[in-house]
Order: C-alpha cells, then structure tokens, then sequence
C-alpha cells in the first residue's frame, strides 16, 4: 500500500505532463470548452427575436392598418416590405427573406364594423417546422390581445371563457435558464472524452504502453493513473462552467451546491470510464476518435438536451437509459432552476455510479488482456 | 500534376482504409447508426402530454371541455380532487401542466363572460412548455367555436387568425429535423474521415518517405483526398436513401442538385479536416480539434435546432464560418421545398468560399520539410 500511493501519484503527473505539456493540447483543453459555452450560450436560445415577416394588405380601411402595427410594433417580428400580389408572396417565403406572410382580405375593416369575424391569413415557412411553430404561438398571442382590445373598444360582449397561462420555475418561458444547464453539462462531457477518450490508444501507437505494462504497477493502478486526470480536469472546467453560467448568463441557482458536486463527480466517473473503455479497445487513435464521435454524439442528441426524451419512442427511451448525461443533465437543471438536493438525486446518482463502474471493470480487463 | 503518381498515392491510401476499417465505419457504420437513432429518437412533437385536470364543481360546460381535452392525442389527462394535490404532482414531475376550473367557471361563462381556465405548466423545458400552451389553446378555441355553433349563435371574436404552413403542413418535425441531421453526420464524416491522415503519417515517420520521392505537395493533398471523398460520397448516399425511402421524408428538389451540393459541401468537410491535420501534426492534437470543432458548432451554430437570425449579431457573423449551416439551409430547401435557386445558390456561394480556404490553407501550410 505504502508504495501504490507514489506510484498512481507518479503516473498521474505523467499523464497531466503529457496532456498539458504540449501548448496546443493545453490550448484545446481549456480554450474551447470556455468559448463554446459563451458562444452556445447566446446562441441557443428557442425565442424568436426578429422573425421578418411581409404584409399583403388588400383593405383599405383604419382597422387594418391597426392590426398591422400591432405586428410591426412587436419586439420579436421585423416587417420586411408591404407587397401587392399573391405572388410576392409566394416569392417571399420562397426565398426565405419572409418566414411569415400576412394576407388580409379586403373586407377586413368592414367586417369589424359589422361585428362580423375578419378573416386574417398567415402563411408560414415549414421548412423550419420548429421556428414556424414558435411563430405560430406569437401570432396567436398577438391576435387575442387585439381582439381584447377590440372587445373592450366597441363595447362587444365578452367571450364566455378566456385562457389563463402561467409557467412555474421560469415564468418568463426564457429558454436560455434551460439550454445553459445543458451546455455546462455538455461541455463537461466533451472535456472528459478530451482527457481520456484517446489517452490509452495514443500510447499504444506510440508504443509506450507496453513499457507502463512491465512496470510494477497491476492494471488498477494504471486505470487509477489514467482516470484521476480526467477527474481533475473535469471537476476543474466542470466549476469554471457553472460559475459562469450564474455569474455571467445569470441562471439562477436555486439548488444545493453539495447535491451538483456528488452528481458531478458521479458523472465525470461514468464519463471517464466510457473514455477509458473507449480507448482502451482501440488500437489507433483514428479507432479511438471514431468511438469517441460514436458514443458523444447520441449521448448529446439522446439526453434530452434540446428535445426531450418524453417524446421519444419507448424504445429509444429505454436506450436513453444508458447515457450518462442524461442522468447529469436533470441533476443540473433541478439544481439550477427547480431546488433540488441531495435526497431527490439519488435516482440519478445510483447509475451513473452502475455505469462508470461496468466501464472500469472492462477497460481494466482489457488492459490485463494485453498482459497476458 | 502527375497522374500515375497521384494514383499510386491513392492506391497506397486506399490499402491504408482497408487495413484499418475504421474509416469504412465511419463512412457507413456512422450515418446508418446515427440516423436510425436520431429519426426515431429526435422529435419535437410531444405527444401525451401527461396534464392534471382540477375541477371544483363539475357541470355539462366543464364536461364538455375536459372530453375535447382527453380526445386530443396530445394529453393524456388525469383528474385531481384539488389544486393542491395537482400541484404536488407537478413538483414530483409526474405532471407537466395543471388546468383548474374554479367553482365559478360555468356561471360565469353562461352569464357575465371571461371565465377563466387557469392553465399551470412546468417551465423548466421553455421550448416544450410553449408547445404545451399552444396545444391548449388551439384545443380551446376549438371548442369555443364548437360552443357558439352548437348554440347556433356566431362566435363573437373580432378578428381570426387562420394560420397555414408552406412545405410542412402538419408540422412533422421529422421532416426538418432529418435533412438538418444529414448535414451534422455529412459534418462528422468529412472531418473525422481526414483529421488524422496526415498527422498521422508525421507521427509514425513515413511523411519522411514521401516526401524524398519527388511528389508535389498538392498531389500528396490529392491523394489524400479523393479515395476519402468516394467512401464520404456513399455515406452521403446512403444517408439520402434513409431519409426518403425509411423516413418518408418528401424530397421535392431535383436528385442531380442535391449530389452537386452534397459534394461540394464534403469537398468543405474533407477540406477542414484536412487543414486540421495539416495544422496539428500531431494526431492527438488533431482529434481533440476535431472533437472540439466539428460536432457541437454544427449542432447549435447552423440553423439546425435554433434560429439563427435570433442570435445576436456577433454570433450569427460567427456562424458564417460553419460549412453545416449552408448545407443544412440547402438541404432543408431542397428536400421540403425544391430547387429554388435564390436560396441555394447564396449557399453554394458560401460554401465554395469556405472550401476555397480550407483547402488553400491545407495546401500553403503543407511543407515538403523536416522542421
């Protein structure tokens, strides 16, 4: 035992040497993951903040004009340009330089006066299914707060029901309190596939690893010299990621500090050994960059960061039950926005601690295959 | 430019791909995997929304509601005896939203008007609560609509929105998602397909054996390129024929536009991953640039999940610079829409400026030397 503790200490400085010796590996390990999440940040949001839009206005009277300007007047639309026939409107959407198209008949102003429901057409670009859907919201919302209006102005009778909404947790439906958990999430991912994805397969290339094998050290040891950098660089970044989402994207946390620790420390374990496993079974680092794109890019796009896995197929649900961020990310977003702790994490933290532990045991295996 | 001697590079590559068939996973295994995965995984549409449905005093309105709310197949609605319990079941997760009808809904929505459905949702997931609250209110005025025929006076609202989408009537975000999905694994193959060869050839010492025959640089380049552009072109392939043939996504536009632009877009990606390893000379190095420049900067940075011109002005300049936004706006366009050049074309322009760099970049810091 008194000799084990020098020994893994020996081979972590090894390792943290020859990850953040070389300026450009230093550079990538710390540069990015900071620049991505302040970059995502700002970019990953679901509101729609100028959606260009033309108008087709075949009426002539006051009421129309109104209408206009209610969308003309709100923050999240931009009017492009009035246009006179329904082929500039075609030509519009088409071309992509209008999402949305407004077509008003000429009775509208007319049919108001009657106390008659005006018709309002609005097309709308589905090719961006998700964007047109947000839109379609918007519109809706814009169009009752005008009939309110209108109802009150001319003294009409009320409708017998109205819709009252309100979102708990984030009541301003900011998409961005959402999105930012994930990316710190994702990114602590990316720098533990960074840390070991690659770490095993690079020596067996450069022929080093077979030197480590006829050391003293039993494989656990090497596993342990190869994980704790990991471990460290990602507690490290994982930190610096969460103090900027509060301090600079203003996320709240509601949470408990200790409860994002454990499932921190829980996720970088099952993170760094699917690293370690990854590449301990390639042979190249070509091999060891294939499996690290084949296991981060479902982990990413299956763990319910930007589309929930409630949606998905049962099938691909229970798929979903292998991937360690998934268990991360609601570890996150309840510490973030909901105010959880501890007691309500501990379904999360059970498997992402079941499946670091499989990935040890085999990347350890496999290292004591080439022993023998 | 020799052509035997371009061949001979591309015959030794060739024997390289096959020795290691990592790089034929990459080019099939790859999409096959991931699309099969994502097309039947990834959806925007939720579908049985779990909703707690509180009503204080139940009546024939109430009913009436409540049915057309548990016809729809977006909820899957439970009853609650009382706000409070609703409200428990929220917190747990197992609802997602909560719609109370006071005691005084139906007197008033038969007298004086304004009765007021009180819709809670949980907003942690912004984008999905708003889908939640433009479901519930486009089940309500159906049934506000249904009410006033029923009672066989017109509906009293001043002005209605009738709302029709273009190219996705329905709104499957199926249909935009796996275009969108073929561009970031298009994205993944071309970098990661190239990213190492030539750092690996500086790492393992057989560039030394290149470069004392007398090859010019950019018929290494070449060599490199055009067996990996072949394998990238069958991936690409395959990929078009899931979407259409297992994914019944409409592919409106013209076959021999969308190959002409999948190919200069996997010029683009071949083209970066190229200067990567060029750059690098390092394998390592090389893969953890690949890793960090390559996936993520797709998915979030083109246009994919989220709308670029909602980003602020200096991100949505920065997304000048990822090929995947072209090829996804093209492909979307060519898949829903058809061949309409005002869009394509701008698209093609820009990714022909960014291969133009790559591969110029490629080729400048490509030295034939030992330093």
């Amino acid at each position: 035992m008194r000799a084990r503790i020098p020994r893994v200490f020996a081979l972590v400085v090894k390792e943290l040497l020859a990850l953040l010796r070389d300026p450009a590996s230093r550079a990538v390990l710390i540069g990015p993951p900071i620049i991505q999440l302040l970059v995502f940040g700002y970019a990953a949001t679901f509101e729609l903040k100028h959606v260009p839009f033309v108008v087709y206005n075949q009426d002539q009277g006051q009421f129309s004009r109104e209408f206009v300007a209610r969308f003309a007047g709100a923050p999240s639309f931009d009017l492009v340009q009035f246009v006179y026939d329904q082929k500039a409107v075609e030509q519009a959407i088409n071309n992509k330089s209008a999402l949305m198209a407004m077509d008003i008949g000429p009775n509208f102003s007319s049919d108001l006066e009657r106390g008659q429901p005006a018709r309002v057409q609005f097309v709308l670009d589905g090719r961006d299914s998700n964007t047109a859907a947000i839109a379609m919201g918007y519109v809706q919302s814009i169009v009752t707060r005008f009939n309110q209006a209108q109802i009150v102005q001319h003294g009409m009778k009320p409708p017998p029901t109205v819709l009252l909404d309100r979102a708990w947790f984030n009541p301003n439906l900011d998409s961005r309190w959402f999105i930012v958990p994930g990316i710190c999430g994702i990114l602590t991912l990316l720098v533990s596939m960074l840390t070991t994805g690659l770490s095993v397969a690079r020596e067996r290339e450069m022929g080093t690893f077979d030197q480590l094998l006829v050391t003293p050290m039993p494989p656990a040891e090497i596993l342990l010299g190869k994980a704790l950098p990991g471990f460290l660089v990602g507690t490290a970044e994982g930190t610096l990621i969460v103090v900027m989402a509060v301090f600079w994207f203003h996320v709240p946390f509601t949470g408990s500090l200790i409860g994002l620790y454990i499932g921190l420390l829980c996720f970088l374990f099952a993170a760094v050994g699917i690293g370690l496993m990854i590449s301990s079974i390639a042979v190249t680092q070509q091999q060891g960059l294939l499996g690290v794109f084949l296991f981060m890019v479902p982990a990413i796009v299956l763990s319910g960061f930007a589309t929930p896995i409630a949606n998905m197929p049962q099938a691909v649900q229970y798929i979903t039950l292998l991937d360690p961020l998934r268990y991360f990310l609601i570890v996150l977003r309840a510490s973030f926005l909901e105010g959880g702790g501890i007691s309500l994490f501990w379904p999360q933290y059970w498997p992402l601690l079941t499946i670091g532990l499989i990935c040890m045991i085999v990347a350890a295996n496999l290292f004591r295959r080439r022993l023998a | 430019m020799n052509r035997m001697r371009v061949k001979g590079l591309m015959r030794k590559e060739v024997y390289e791909i096959v020795r290691d068939p990592s790089s034929i996973a990459i080019a099939f295994v790859l999409p096959l995997v991931l699309l099969l995965i994502f097309g039947y995984g990834v959806s925007l549409d939720a579908r049985s929304v779990p909703v707690a449905e509180v009503v204080d005093q139940p009546t024939y309105l109430t009913t009436s509601f409540l049915g057309e709310l548990d016809r729809s197949p977006w909820f899957h609605p439970a009853r609650y005896p009382d706000q409070a319990s609703a409200e428990q079941a929220m917190m747990q997760g197992r609802v997602q939203a909560i719609l109370w009808l006071r005691s005084d809904f139906s007197r008033r929505a038969l007298s004086s008007g304004n009765a007021a459905i009180h819709l809670t949702i949980n907003g942690v997931d912004a984008n999905q609560a708003r889908i939640i609250q433009n479901y519930v209110n486009g089940t309500w005025q159906a049934w506000l609509e249904q009410q006033a025929t029923l009672q066989g006076q017109p509906l009293e609202i001043p002005v209605v929105a009738e709302v029709r989408i273009w190219f996705n009537p329905a709104l499957t975000s199926r249909y935009y998602l796996i275009p969108g999905l073929i561009a970031i694994i298009m994205t993944l193959i071309g970098a990661l397909l190239t990213a190492l060869v030539v750092a690996r050839e500086w790492e393992r010492g057989t560039m030394e054996g290149i470069m004392v025959t007398p090859v010019a640089k950019t018929e290494v380049l070449l060599g490199k390129l055009v067996p990996y552009f072949v394998m990238g072109m069958g991936g690409m392939m395959l990929s078009t024929t899931m979407a259409v043939f297992l994914f019944h996504v409409p592919l409106r536009g013209s076959l021999s536009v969308l190959v002409g632009t999948a190919a200069l877009f996997l010029l683009t990606a071949l083209g970066m991953g190229l200067a990567i390893s060029v750059l690098a000379r390092s394998q390592f190095v090389a893969a953890m640039v690949a890793i960090v420049t390559t996936f993520l900067p797709a998915f979030i940075l083109s246009g994919f999940l989220f709308d670029i011109r909602s980003m602020p002005a200096a991100i949505q300049v920065l997304t000048h610079i990822v090929a995947a936004r072209y090829f996804v706006s093209a492909l979307q366009t060519l898949f829903l829409a058809g061949d309409l050049w005002p869009v394509i074309l701008p698209n093609l322009l820009g990714l022909g400026v960014l291969c133009i760099v790559f591969l110029g970049l490629s080729v400048l810091r490509f030295r034939k030397r030992l330093d």
